[in-house]
């Protein structure tokens, strides 16, 4: 018995050492990969934590609350006083924009934190259990996918109202399904492999295994994905706030603003553009930064992209 | 190939029915009760009772869930609460303007996706492909709504060359649909374009990585042959089952666009209902929508196994 | 002695990545007679098969950059072509031709067997579809394959590996190229095919008059079939000579060991296989001295202070050997 475990020992030590080693040396590789990748990437890193910034220490960073209005100077141009000008109700743009930061911020990281954890539970499960419980999850996964990201986030929304915890959470519900395929995938390759094979065979507990050699494996991708589902999320997000679906004005969410902008587009665009522009460039940063991490962490597509 | 086919289509079914399941469920756990909701505040008790009753209402959830399949397959799809229409006609009446938008759409943006993925990988590094990359970057960050605000402020407000909102049916018009609908339509291609492109791309870079791309070089075969013959038809045959996903894709933008240029069709009625908590409308919308999906799915895996050698050609 | 077909000159080769200069082919010079099959023969990663790519510019571009060197084929210089070049494109299958080492993923899935077959004889000889068709047929029957009519028919993945590495052999004679690189042909097969595999190749040298290269990793593989040997490390050919001379006075330690971890039939109870201790080097930062020294049982202080060891003769037939040392029968 004693034989088994010190055996056991060695064949883990062994995977770990060079699990180590390599992931040193890609570490390295990684940091090169990531900022070699010119102005680009380095300008969306800044960006990226610039919008962070905002977000977090937005109410110090205004005089003005975003509710607070002030009808007679509703739609005036930019002024020193409101860089940006005022919205229809004689808000400061400015102002509600930084606090739609924080919305749009708050939902995408919550829901892709969310996603990332149930998504790679359920995956975990339907992979190592296979059968009855497998085949559920994974249909229900393709059921989910059948009805459209935005629809299903409205649904739920309507049923379980706007907070941004409730919106948070539906929005990550419309982003299990890659998260769940992805572990799901992952698992069916590792079960191939040999080393769990012989892992299994000394006696080592099956699940403890799949975590140990999983998790290391899956982690490059899962890092991409987060990236990509919290642009996805504050694109959705901005969907329903344009609907006017869970999120309402006065909320100061970005979509609420472009869709109470879009009123006054004809003769006033800043109220929309302002928002609008916002949006993009949180979008845009996130996916790009996204491209540059999947290129510095996938090693098949390394260098080709 | 049966077996194939024959699985594809067990498969399908068995969506729909959780598909029906969700669909169902979000009528029981929707707050508030939808006959209250239907008769107003000021109706009276029996009145309100003798709603239920005649919507199934107090029946157990089996029942009611079998009712209303049975329905679905006559045809009823219940009363608008708030509009007391039939829903049936109600969805008959803006489906074809949702589908003439869709299939607009897709008719131009899966050719568009395709051949600028391809040209993208074909020119890789040089400036057609970081043209097109860039300017698919920069789609694939706008939403569909703010697309279409973008485009309204150019060509409708500035350049004036295009309406701000509209629908015309092609049937009554065709010179005046297309008028009114480019604008939609191109605010939903743009970004399916766009992800089809990326995806397009990669595959096709990934395939000329491979071993036979090596041996058809190594074999003296003109560099034309290799890329058009060799690398594309393994780099598009998986580009096939992204197609279906597009479905989707359109449906979902569907949806904002018609809120934007105010468009009657599927889309606005599910928004309006969401809103209004007219839940006949909601479930049955939302089955429909997942319908579209679902049947568009089977028919591309149907047609990816008639590409493909490997599926078409099983040996047992 | 035969009459040169193929003559390799300071043939350098390098792939430009983040790491820095990966120097792949470090002024490798060999040749090939008429009719004559040889080896190159060392580790994964020494840079045997990224020689034979460069030799038709068949290396991707960016990172990898052919340096210099000519590679002189039937008189001409093809290192002169541009690699997209119809002349580059004729070179390659009509008088280069390739086999390489992964039989399931080097042909097409996507097509049949007799689609990417005829292409080739298409491209090289000026026939119709059908007489292409026949040249197909008539060379899946040359590598011995049953019914060749249906497997024609076929798509690669309906067939076995051993299969696929014949119709790779097929596509490389039928043009009846002057010279056939056969890249590890056999790495992937079973023990008991890789020798049919040899047969095979060694016939189609003798009918079609061809010259032939193999590169293996495997020695004992192929010194029943081979006339001369190059054994390559780090980028670089390290010893090279007839096969019988080299097996029987190897003079550089490398060889010495790549033949003591050779099993062999005769081998007594209690013998052991010989490793060779350690790994290749990594080609990005080599030391100026000699790249085998890390592993070297024979280092010593003269190896550590001289510069790299060039080729030097030795009294062998055609040996060469890049060693401070003289080390002849130390196996």
């Amino acid at each position: 018995m004693s034989e088994i475990t010190e055996k056991d020992l060695t064949l883990d030590e062994m995977i770990a050492q060079q699990e180590k080693e390599r992931r040193r040396a890609s570490r390295k590789q990684f940091w090169r990969v990531f900022l070699g990748r010119g102005f680009l990437s380095k300008a969306c890193f800044a960006f990226l934590i610039l919008f962070a910034f905002v977000a977090i220490f937005g109410p110090l960073l205004t005089p003005y609350s975003p509710y607070e209005q002030s009808l007679t100077e509703a739609l005036a141009g930019p002024s020193l006083a409101h860089p940006l000008g005022m919205d229809s109700l004689g808000r400061d743009l400015l102002t509600r924009t930084i606090y739609g930061a924080r919305i749009s911020f708050c939902t995408g990281l919550l829901s892709s934190m969310f996603a990332l954890v149930v998504g790679s539970v359920l995956g975990l499960i339907a992979g190592y259990s296979g059968g009855f419980v497998s085949g559920l999850i994974m249909r229900a996964v393709d059921a989910q996918l059948s009805i459209p990201g935005l629809i299903l986030t409205m649904c739920l929304v309507a049923i379980f109202g706007g907070s941004i915890l409730s919106v948070s959470v539906i929005i990550g519900i419309s982003a299990l399904p890659s998260y769940v395929r992805m572990l799901y995938g992952q698992v069916l390759s590792l079960r191939e492999n040999d080393y769990v094979a012989a892992a299994n065979l000394i006696g080592q507990n099956k699940f403890e295994i799949m975590l140990k050699h999983l998790l290391p494996n899956a982690f490059p991708t899962l890092i991409v994905m987060f990236t990509g589902s919290v642009g996805a999320a504050v694109m959705i997000e901005s969907g329903l706030a344009y609907l006017g679906i869970g999120i309402t004005a006065p909320t100061p969410a970005w979509g609420t603003m472009i869709s109470e902008g879009y009123t006054v587009l004809m003769f006033k665009p800043l109220p929309a553009i302002v928002p609008g522009v916002a949006l993009m460039l949180l979008i845009i940063t996130l996916n790009i930064i996204g491209d540059g991490l999947r290129d510095a962490l996938d090693p098949r597509l390394r260098g080709k992209l | 190939m049966k077996t194939y086919i024959l699985k594809r289509i067990l498969i399908s079914l068995l969506i729909v029915f959780l598909v029906s399941l969700f669909s169902f469920s979000l009528l029981q756990i929707m707050p508030g009760d939808p006959a209250r909701l239907a008769l107003g505040f000021e109706a009276s008790e029996e009145d309100v009772q003798a709603l239920r009753e005649e919507m199934n209402l107090d029946k157990p959830i089996l029942t009611q869930y079998f009712l209303w399949l049975r329905n679905l397959f006559q045809g009823d799809l219940g009363q608008s609460v708030i509009y007391k229409r039939p829903v049936a006609d109600m969805i008959a009446e803006r489906l074809p303007r949702t589908v003439n938008l869709g299939v607009f759409s897709l008719i131009l943006g899966i050719p568009i996706g395709i051949v600028c993925g391809v040209i993208c990988a074909i020119k890789r590094g040089k400036i057609a492909d970081q043209g097109i990359t860039f300017f698919m970057t920069l789609i694939m960050g706008m939403p569909v709504f703010w697309l279409g605000i973008l485009g309204i402020l150019v060509f409708a407000v500035q350049l004036e060359l295009l309406p701000i909102q509209g629908y015309t049916p092609p049937t009554k018009d065709f010179g005046d649909f297309v008028y009114h609908a480019i604008l939609p339509v191109s605010c939903i291609f743009l970004g399916m374009s766009a992800s089809i492109c990326r995806q397009t791309r990669t595959n096709v870079l990934d395939s000329i990585n491979q071993d036979y791309i090596r041996t058809a070089r190594a074999n003296g075969l003109p560099e034309g042959s290799v890329v058009y013959k060799h690398a594309l038809k393994n780099a598009l045959i998986p580009v096939i089952t992204i197609i279906g996903m597009q479905v989707r894709v359109v449906i979902g933008g569907s949806l904002l666009v018609e809120q934007l240029f105010n468009i009657p069709g599927l889309g606005t009625l599910l928004t309006t209902a969401l809103n209004n908590r007219d839940y006949m409308i909601v479930q049955n919308c939302t089955l429909l929508i997942a319908l579209f999906t679902v049947v568009a799915n089977l028919a591309v895996d149907i047609a990816y196994g008639f590409i493909d050698p490997r599926i078409r050609i099983t040996r047992r | 002695m035969g009459e040169k077909l193929l003559e390799v000159k300071n043939l350098k080769t390098s792939f430009f990545t983040v790491a820095g200069e990966v120097k792949a082919v470090d002024g490798v010079s060999f040749y090939v007679d008429k009719q004559e099959i040889i080896a190159i023969v060392g580790e994964s990663g020494c840079g045997k098969s990224v020689t034979q790519m460069s030799m038709v510019k068949l290396i991707q571009s960016p990172p990898g950059k052919i340096l210099g060197g000519e590679v002189w084929l039937d008189g001409k210089n093809i290192l002169e072509y541009d690699a997209k070049s119809p002349q580059m494109q004729a070179v390659r299958g009509a008088g280069i031709s390739f086999i390489f080492q992964e039989p399931m993923t080097a042909l097409n899935p996507v097509y049949t067997v007799g689609n990417q077959l005829t292409e080739v004889i298409r491209k090289h000889k000026k026939c119709s579809r059908k007489e292409a068709w026949e040249l197909g047929v008539q060379a899946l029957r040359d590598v011995a394959i049953p019914e060749p009519e249906r497997r024609m028919e076929n798509y690669p993945f309906e067939l076995s590996g051993g299969m696929r590495q014949r119709i790779l052999i097929a596509i490389a004679v039928a043009c009846n190229s002057k010279l056939i690189v056969a890249d590890e042909p056999t790495t992937a097969l079973d023990v008991t095919i890789q020798a049919q595999v040899m047969e095979l190749l060694q016939g189609i040298v003798e009918e079609k008059k061809t010259s032939l290269i193999i590169v293996t990793h495997n020695l004992g593989l192929v010194t029943r079939h081979t006339k001369r040997i190059y054994v390559m490390y780090a980028g670089k050919i390290i010893e090279s000579g007839t096969t019988e001379e080299l097996i029987t006075r190897p003079r550089h330690p490398y060889t010495i060991g790549l033949l003591n971890s050779v099993p062999k039939l005769e081998e007594k109870k209690g013998d052991q296989l010989v490793p060779i201790e350690g790994a290749p080097p990594s080609l990005v930062h080599l030391p100026d001295t000699c790249t085998f020294l890390p592993r070297c049982p024979y280092a010593c202080d003269k190896c550590r202070s001289s510069p790299y060891p060039a080729l030097r003769k030795t009294e062998g037939e055609e040996h060469y050997v890049a060693c401070h040392l003289d080390l002849e029968g130390r196996t």
